[in-house]
């Protein structure tokens, strides 16, 4: 502990100076020239104590004097992770079912909101981990096909009247040819070139649904789409069907909850396929995978198209829930929250990107009381997680070490 | 005589692949030592373990008598230790005398720097042809000698050398293990080379080890290691 | 032709603006190899710190007494602000990851954005802050082209910034070692090049720039704002990407083509899709050649 310390107070205490120092300009100097330093170093003072105190357990923790408390934890979490084991992983999942499928019974509209949230960003999130974690093309204008896919609904329900189940695949579809028209002109393109066509390609599309009046009606959005609705048999006049529209949030959610199953399975079966093998080598070596006859561009295009497949259908639901779409639910920042999503879980992983999805979902509802500080506490909570856990929450498992782990 | 260079028992490893499993050696002021062995023996992880790039897990490094092991790489050849890296690493788009100066980075001694330009010139008269060329855009060869240059720039005491010979033609070779002769001869530097050519090494240093999977397996003069039945077999190919 | 002219100065004043924020872009990915998110953050911080500075001096009666001594403290001052909340956000989000996959540290660099973004707006409100506008009042008028001294000034800023870095990189010691480190890490740490502090400098100088484009962007348009870093931030980093990224010269050929694109696009075509022209061009050329501009092959750089 004295050691550690050692080590690191100088550091630390050059760090709160330089801290000061870039807070007080902001806080102290007064448009009617005058200086104050009261309020800087109040604030400065909350946050010195917080880091002190963090510093001090993470200093306790490295040097075992906090072994008492967590070791109980620690051995709890390997016995946990031993009873867990010996249970079979079918018995697992449908555990996970069976919560999930009575979970709004037993829960508020609230707890419902948030659970259908997690749900959409479940399917963006696994959506994208084809393009990211599988081919490896970085993609930060993901949110698009969400977009193209939200649209779509709105678009053919308010002026042609289609119901949400047969907009569903077509959204798919034109998510897709979506995918490839954006995937076309970057397949040449390696690595960073890729992420800012792609963050383009996402501006773009958002900027064109601001624009495009006499369509998107611009920022005002499209109003009166309509909830998905089913046949449901009714007895009331003998038997017919009745047009049932489910608005109730619950419904809402099994809707989610189907879409987010279809999605998990396929993104699992595609995984483990031959075309999830050649996208995997793309990853580690697109030069060698070419030269052993895999198709790469064909496959990259596939990868963009498979992963707005899934952008498009996870749009087509959120625009059916919402009732309402505007461009504003496209922006970058979606984007970045959805490869959040999947850098934060564990590329590659899909427990790992369910988490991802829930812990950012809930993480920003943890904080609501505290409003004004959410994002400063997700962008601060981000930086930590990654200082920490660089690989995710649940890394992948994976047969032998990826080539930017061996060049270290 | 006290060693200028010594590793005692170093453990390094990438990850959870081991790479040394306990260096010892030693190496006098003013000799050349060479190290061979074959791929994957650890021979240039011993270099890069020295010049502080791989971190050791254990053990420890003593260069003049005090312990390097800890320090920071760029703090090295400020002391003196300087390495010509695997591969010549050479800065592609730098012109060959900005890759010299580079050379002489902490420097401070202008008209040293001068005078030892000159004298690097004169030792690699090819090169003075080529000042205002990118790096890149050399012939393996004379990367090779703009590698060597460079470290001389440093004015090392010790000068690590890993593969000098590795892919170049015979007779380029040979030019380099003169030279590498006459440093050595003429200001007394002491080397650490490095080698697969195990022949060359031997004859041109004075005494040897060999690796084999990150161990020390023998240790001797030169000569003796260039008539041992053992090492003609496995490393000389007879 | 008036306009055309006009809309050239016009398209030159907002390039070279682009030009110095995605030098900080194209520095930092040349010796780290990450797209630093939070570069945007440091133009809106430049910003800010500037409308500062100034009004503080407005506050003591300097501006009017002495406007070009205010104008210089308040760049240097801001500058210097900027290059140490550079630096400081390097060793805290970026350094300890350099050894992990360069994923880690985009996030990190996404999630200090954020952070940033919401530090300017919590401490400093959520409207706009309107800059002094005594300054630079008055405008040349030479046939039907008008340039505002505010135009000259930022020209002449611009101008003399960029060939201080050309200087600093091309001609100089330190600058040879931060080309030495962008190309090998390891050989420049054989050399003796500390590579941490290279890396320091960087972000320091990348910054820099930054922050004078922010307080000139301000003055431009007269006020500021906590997100004002978003967009200007991509379109640079789309114009250090169209130059080649790593390479200065294409940084600062890429801003001027952005610059230009965007003006004479809001000109001649549609204000409205002003923004989607830059990324229209940028798309275009990387098109016909993957690598930029002035752009190297580069080796392939994986997620």
């Amino acid at each position: 502990m004295i050691q550690e310390f050692k080590k690191i107070w100088k550091p630390y205490l050059i760090g709160l100076l330089w801290l000061l120092g870039l807070l007080w300009p902001l806080l102290g100097i007064h448009p009617d020239g005058t200086l104050s330093f009261a309020r800087t170093f109040t604030v400065w003072l909350y946050i010195a104590t917080g880091i002190s105190i963090c510093a001090v357990i993470y200093l306790l923790n490295k040097s075992d004097a906090l072994g008492p408390v967590t070791a109980p934890i620690g051995n709890a979490r390997k016995a946990l992770g031993a009873f867990g084991k010996t249970v079979p992983t079918w018995v697992w999942l449908l555990a996970l079912l069976v919560v999930a499928l009575i979970y709004p019974q037993v829960t508020n509209r609230y707890a419902q909101d948030v659970a259908v949230n997690v749900l959409i960003y479940i399917c963006l999130g696994l959506g994208l981990n084809i393009v990211v974690g599988l081919a490896g093309m970085l993609d930060l204008g993901y949110i698009a096909f969400y977009g193209v896919g939200a649209y779509s609904y709105a678009l053919l329900n308010t002026h042609f009247g289609i119901s949400f189940w047969a907009t569903l695949p077509i959204a798919a579809l034109l998510a897709c040819i979506a995918g490839c028209i954006i995937g076309y002109p970057t397949l040449r393109m390696r690595g960073d070139y890729l992420a800012i066509v792609t963050l383009g390609f996402g501006e773009i599309v958002r900027i064109i649904l601001n624009n495009w009046m006499s369509v998107t009606n611009g920022p005002n959005g499209i109003l009166g789409v309509k909830a998905p609705s089913i046949f449901w048999p009714s007895f009331a006049e003998g038997f017919s069907f009745e047009l049932l529209y489910l608005k109730k949030l619950h419904y809402l959610y099994y809707i989610a909850l189907g879409l987010a199953i279809i999605t998990i399975i396929s993104v699992r079966n595609l995984n483990y396929s031959r075309i999830g093998r050649a996208w995997e080598s793309i990853r580690e070596d697109e030069t060698a995978a070419e030269l052993m006859g895999v198709n790469t561009f064909l496959l990259k295009l596939l990868a963009y198209a498979m992963g707005a497949l899934f952008a498009g259908l996870a749009g087509a639901f959120f625009c059916a829930r919402m009732r309402f779409v505007s461009p504003e639910s496209f922006t970058f920042l979606e984007s970045a929250m959805v490869l959040s999503m999947v850098v934060l879980g564990g590329m590659g992983s899909i427990p790992g990107i369910m988490l991802g999805a829930a812990a950012l979902i809930v993480l920003p509802e943890v904080f609501r009381e505290f409003e004004t500080y959410r994002m400063l506490a997700f962008g601060l909570a981000m930086i930590v997680m990654m200082l920490f856990r660089p690989a995710g929450l649940i890394p992948a498992k994976r047969v032998g070490t990826r080539s930017e782990e061996k060049e270290g | 005589m006290e060693p200028i260079l010594e590793l005692k028992d170093v453990y390094s490893s990438y990850g959870s692949i081991k790479a040394l499993k306990g260096i010892s050696l030693k190496v006098f002021p003013g000799e050349i030592v060479a190290i061979i062995g074959a791929n994957g023996a650890g021979k240039s992880t011993t270099l890069m373990a020295t010049c502080g790039i791989v971190p050791i897990d254990k053990g420890d490094i003593l260069y003049q008598g005090k312990s390097i092991s800890g320090l920071m790489a760029e703090k090295l050849p400020i002391m003196g230790l300087c390495q010509v890296p695997e591969g010549r690493r050479i800065f592609p788009r730098l012109t060959v005398h900005e890759n010299l100066e580079l050379g002489a980075f902490y420097r401070k001694d202008r008209a040293g720097i001068e005078k030892d330009m000159e004298r690097v010139y004169d030792l690699f008269p090819v090169l003075r042809d080529r000042t205002k060329q990118q790096g890149g855009t050399l012939s393996g060869g004379e990367q090779q000698m703009l590698a060597i240059a460079r470290a001389l720039m440093t004015r090392p005491k010790v000068l690590l050398m890993d593969e000098p010979s590795l892919g170049l033609a015979p007779l380029i070779v040979q030019r380099i293990f003169d030279i590498i002769h006459d440093v050595n001869e003429s200001e007394g530097m002491t080397i650490l080379l490095v080698e697969q050519n195990a022949n060359l090494a031997l004859q041109a240093a004075q005494r040897g080890y060999v690796l084999e999977t990150g161990t020390v397996t023998m240790e001797d003069d030169a000569d003796k290691l260039l008539h041992n039945e053992e090492i003609r077999k496995a490393y000389l190919g007879e | 032709m008036d306009y055309f002219i006009q809309q050239f100065i016009n398209g030159i004043t907002l390039g070279g603006l682009y030009a110095l924020i995605a030098l900080g872009y194209t520095m930092v990915y040349g010796v780290i190899q990450l797209i630093n998110f939070a570069h945007g953050e440091f133009f809106a911080a430049g910003g800010y710190v500037g409308v500062i500075v100034l009004s503080y001096l407005t506050g003591l009666g300097l501006l009017e007494t002495h406007p070009v001594l205010c104008l210089t403290a308040s760049f240097a001052l801001t500058m210097a602000y900027c290059a140490f909340l550079a630096v400081g956000v390097e060793k805290v989000a970026y350094k300890p990851l350099r050894k992990q996959s360069r994923l880690a540290a985009l996030l990190s660099a996404l999630g200090m954005s954020i952070f940033l973004s919401n530090g300017l707006m919590l401490t400093q409100g959520v409207y706009d802050k309107a800059y002094p506008s005594e300054l630079f009042q008055g405008m040349i008028q030479v046939g039907g082209i008008t340039i505002s001294y505010l135009q000259i000034m930022i020209l002449c800023m611009t101008g003399v910034l960029l060939v201080c870095l050309n200087t600093l990189v091309f001609k100089t010691k330190i600058g040879m070692a931060m080309r030495a480190t962008a190309q090998d890490k390891i050989m420049s740490s054989l050399v003796s090049i500390s590579s941490n502090r290279i890396i320091s400098l960087t972000f320091a100088i990348g910054a820099g720039l930054a922050a004078a484009a922010g307080i000139m962007v301000g003055l431009y348009y007269g006020s500021v704002r906590y997100d004002m870093g978003f967009l200007p931030g991509i379109k640079a980093f789309a114009a250090a990407v169209l130059g080649g990224i790593g390479n200065i010269t294409g940084a600062m050929l890429g801003g001027l083509i952005i610059g230009m694109v965007e003006v004479f696009g809001a000109g001649y075509i549609s204000g409205e899709y002003k923004d989607v022209f830059a990324f229209i061009i940028l798309i275009a050329v990387l098109y016909f050649k993957p690598t930029g501009i002035m752009g190297e092959n580069i080796d392939d750089t994986r997620v």
